[in-house]
């Protein structure tokens, strides 16, 4: 296969992974700021969701406070801010157009058609109607992508591709996600909007019903922890992408990708040996913070063995 | 019925012709309200699809749709046979001019075409002079438009033989009518075209450099900002081979490497959509990003080929043009079955003195202009246009060329106020390889606006589904 289309499919997944994560963890924010808390506090979310991608600088550059609607327009639907959602489904469109000939009809027609709607909605509707609904048309999408993805095309390095980029980003996402939030509880007051915090986090990552299934008991900071980070059967735990992406990449080596694979490899035992007591002992920002420094290596030798070969 | 044009499915009594029979009885007995469903299916079909084309000259990435519409343009057989033949015999006399310029010259000794014309023009490049090419093929995809005129007579319009675009539409809209229509498909004995693609393929491997036995094809692209983008990506799509752009090739040691997730894979063929100008920034125009250094080096060495052959629009150059009919004479030793529409080139000061005093009855064209731009259409220009236009002429004569204003024939078309007449042109695609060979049909692109001549879809234009019955 092409390095650039490679390239271009391995930004697509991520794209539309970004798009997708950033609703969830957008909404989980919308949801808690209906739980009663001062203001502040309130705010403080939202600041944190600006430090999550390192934004505070741009926001601030084109907004004079944060608040949620300043915060929900700059990173929903604000063209400029290049992680916003409407700038990730653009992306992830340009992308499958790039590509649209190595794609089955029906994921072109998917990405397109998702551009195409995004494009006909108006902000100012978005914001009134309550974000929810958008941001549950975002997930939708996004599952329809990956759906038709994986439901109608050859299981060639094409998809091997879009699965890695995928995986990538949302193994990244998890992590980042989880650590603001950790931050956010740890630095707070103990309360009883701490559960609705846990809950929000979880839903956010489809994991609320989960942990009660696994648990079927009162939620803890250590177990979300655990399901989160350790757990290898949930689709969005850390564990189950370092997993995936140590399973992938043997499927397209090539004569330059063995260090690649062997930091996939050794980032996959990390999670698969780990215990929660020890990771929450030696720090759960500093276990984060290797994770996505692990994550940002495999991703730059992906860049170096296969997209962008010099 | 306007009795000055050729009317392709009625004649000049109003009677309908006895190929289009089958279609009016269908629509007659279709309702206007499943036809109009039909239409808007069709509209949003294309966008979902992105069968789109990029405007230039308006805001950057504006994308549009050209405009289908749902009335077929049918060809009987024994008309199809005919200009078959005529096109089969036009596209091996110019694959032979080209062979020969770029040769012995013979067609300049024997005096049948001012040298000075063929060396001297713009499109002539000196690299291939001397050049072999696999079969001796220079246009191995040629575009050639075809008008009908007042008595139903054909003309050759031009010889487009660079890269022609447009057989992704004519492939899509007989997709559509298949899709919207198929009662139609099983009441008439239409021949297919959707083979298109596979004769393509099969006749870039012919032309494959010497000794490859399993040639490895590719389609190069300027990208995905480029007007035909679209069709770019279907054709690579259809083949299975990759769509690469310049930065995916590379040169070394004369031959030329795709960049491939499993390293380097060597490139046989190059069906490329670029022109000539931007395909090698060491040879051609410096500044091209769109290119790949070295391309004409591993070209003239003969370890790659490229369809079309550089150097091609030297016979499409609308100086060029006129002297066609000779061509065929010369290397074929036949009579032209195809007419050439008359052409006046300004260069010489008789038809200048001509044309200047008959703009508003002519249509004026740039030598290299192509897709509509930069032409005058007298009877349908205003004073100011013409005298605009003339000021053109006068500072650069030699830059254009004119011919009659010819009624272009016209087919029932839907349009907002119903179904009207309107003007179109046919666009037949020939490959040729080690043999010459085309699927019965072609592109028809009909000029909505009414008494519009152009037919260009930068110009608004539309497509139609060409039908070539069987018989």
């Amino acid at each position: 296969m092409l390095s650039r289309t490679a390239d271009h499919l391995y930004w697509l997944a991520r794209c539309t992974e970004r798009a997708e994560n950033m609703a969830r963890l957008l909404d989980a924010s919308y949801q808690m700021s209906m739980v009663p808390q001062p203001l502040a506090v309130q705010n403080e979310t939202w600041r944190a969701i600006l430090a999550l991608n390192s934004q505070e600088e741009a926001f601030a550059q084109a907004y004079d406070a944060v608040n949620a609607e300043n915060v929900l327009r700059f990173t929903v639907v604000d063209a400029a801010n290049p992680s916003s959602i409407y700038s990730c489904l653009r992306a992830a469109r340009e992308n499958a157009h790039a590509v649209r000939g190595t794609l089955t009809a029906e994921v072109w027609e998917t990405v397109n058609a998702t551009w195409i709607e995004l494009r006909q909605q108006d902000v100012d509707q978005i914001l009134a109607r309550g974000v929810s609904e958008f941001f549950d048309w975002v997930k939708l999408r996004s599952a329809l992508t990956r759906g038709v993805t994986f439901g109608t095309m050859l299981r060639d390095d094409a998809v091997h591709f879009v699965r890695l980029g995928g995986l990538l980003e949302r193994g990244d996402n998890t992590a980042r996600i989880l650590d603001m939030q950790y931050h956010i509880l740890r630095s707070g007051d103990e309360g009883a909007s701490d559960f609705y915090r846990w809950g929000a986090l979880l839903r956010s990552l489809s994991a609320f019903q989960v942990y009660r299934k696994v648990y079927r008991d009162a939620i803890t900071p250590a177990r979300v922890a655990e399901l989160l980070i350790l757990r290898k059967d949930l689709p969005r735990s850390l564990h189950s992408c370092a997993d995936g992406i140590a399973r992938m990449l043997p499927l397209i080596a090539n004569s330059a990708s063995a260090e690649t694979q062997r930091k996939a490899g050794l980032l996959h035992a990390k999670l698969h040996f780990a215990r929660i007591d020890d990771v929450l002992a030696g720090g759960l920002h500093e276990f984060l913070t290797d994770f996505m420094d692990c994550i940002y290596e495999i991703g730059a030798g992906i860049n170096h063995d296969f997209l962008l070969p010099a | 019925m306007n009795a000055d044009f050729y009317n392709e499915m009625y004649d000049a009594d109003g009677n309908l012709r006895a190929h289009y029979e089958g279609f009016a009885d269908w629509l007659a007995a279709t309702s206007p309200e499943r036809l109009a469903s039909k239409r808007a299916e069709a509209d949003t079909a294309f966008h979902r699809l992105g069968i789109t084309f990029a405007v230039y000259g308006e805001k950057s990435g504006t994308e549009r749709l050209i405009p289908f519409d749902i009335i077929p343009r049918i060809i009987p057989a024994t008309e199809w046979t005919a200009l078959q033949a005529g096109l089969w015999q036009r596209v091996k006399a110019l694959n032979a001019f080209l062979h020969d310029i770029y040769h012995d010259q013979e067609i300049l000794a024997a005096g049948h075409i001012p040298a000075e014309q063929v060396l001297n023009n713009a499109q002539f490049r000196r690299e291939m002079i001397g050049v072999d090419l696999p079969a001796g093929i220079y246009a191995h995809i040629a575009g050639v438009d075809i008008v009908r005129a007042g008595a139903g007579e054909s003309y050759v319009l031009e010889d487009n033989l660079r890269v022609p675009s447009g057989v992704s539409y004519m492939l899509e809209d007989r997709k559509m009518m298949m899709r919207l229509f198929p009662e139609l498909f099983s009441r008439h004995m239409i021949a297919p075209v959707q083979h298109y693609p596979d004769m393509l393929l099969e006749n870039l491997r012919t032309v494959a450099p010497r000794g490859v036995s399993d040639p490895t094809v590719v389609v190069l692209t300027p990208g995905a900002y480029n007007s035909a983008y679209f069709e770019h990506s279907f054709l690579a799509q259809q083949m299975g081979v990759e769509l690469v752009e310049g930065r995916d090739l590379f040169v070394k040691e004369q031959a030329v490497f795709m960049r491939t997730t499993q390293g380097p894979q060597r490139v046989d063929v190059i069906y490329r959509r670029i022109d000539d100008d931007f395909l090698d920034p060491l040879a051609f125009n410096k500044e091209s990003m769109l290119g790949v250094p070295g391309l004409l080096g591993a070209y003239q060495a003969g370890n790659v080929n490229l369809a079309n052959a550089i150097g091609a629009g030297v016979a499409d150059d609308k100086s060029i043009y006129p002297y066609v009919p000779e061509m065929i004479r010369f290397y074929l030793g036949e009579e032209p079955t195809l007419h050439n529409v008359p052409t006046w080139m300004l260069r010489k000061p008789d038809d200048l003195k001509y044309v200047l005093a008959h703009l508003p009855e002519l249509v004026v064209k740039e030598v290299h202009g192509a897709g509509g731009y930069g032409m005058l259409v007298g009877p349908a220009s205003t004073k100011a246009e013409i005298e605009d236009f003339r000021a053109r002429i006068l500072a650069a004569p030699e830059k254009y060329i004119a011919q009659p204003t010819l009624a272009l024939s016209n087919c029932p078309t839907f349009v907002e106020s119903g179904v009207a007449p309107r003007h179109l042109d046919l666009r037949p695609f020939v490959l040729s390889g080690k043999s010459v060979g085309m699927v019965p049909g072609g592109l028809t692109r009909v000029a909505l606006r009414e008494g519009s001549l152009v037919v260009n879809s930068s110009q608004g234009g539309g497509t139609k589904d060409t039908w070539v019955l069987e018989n």
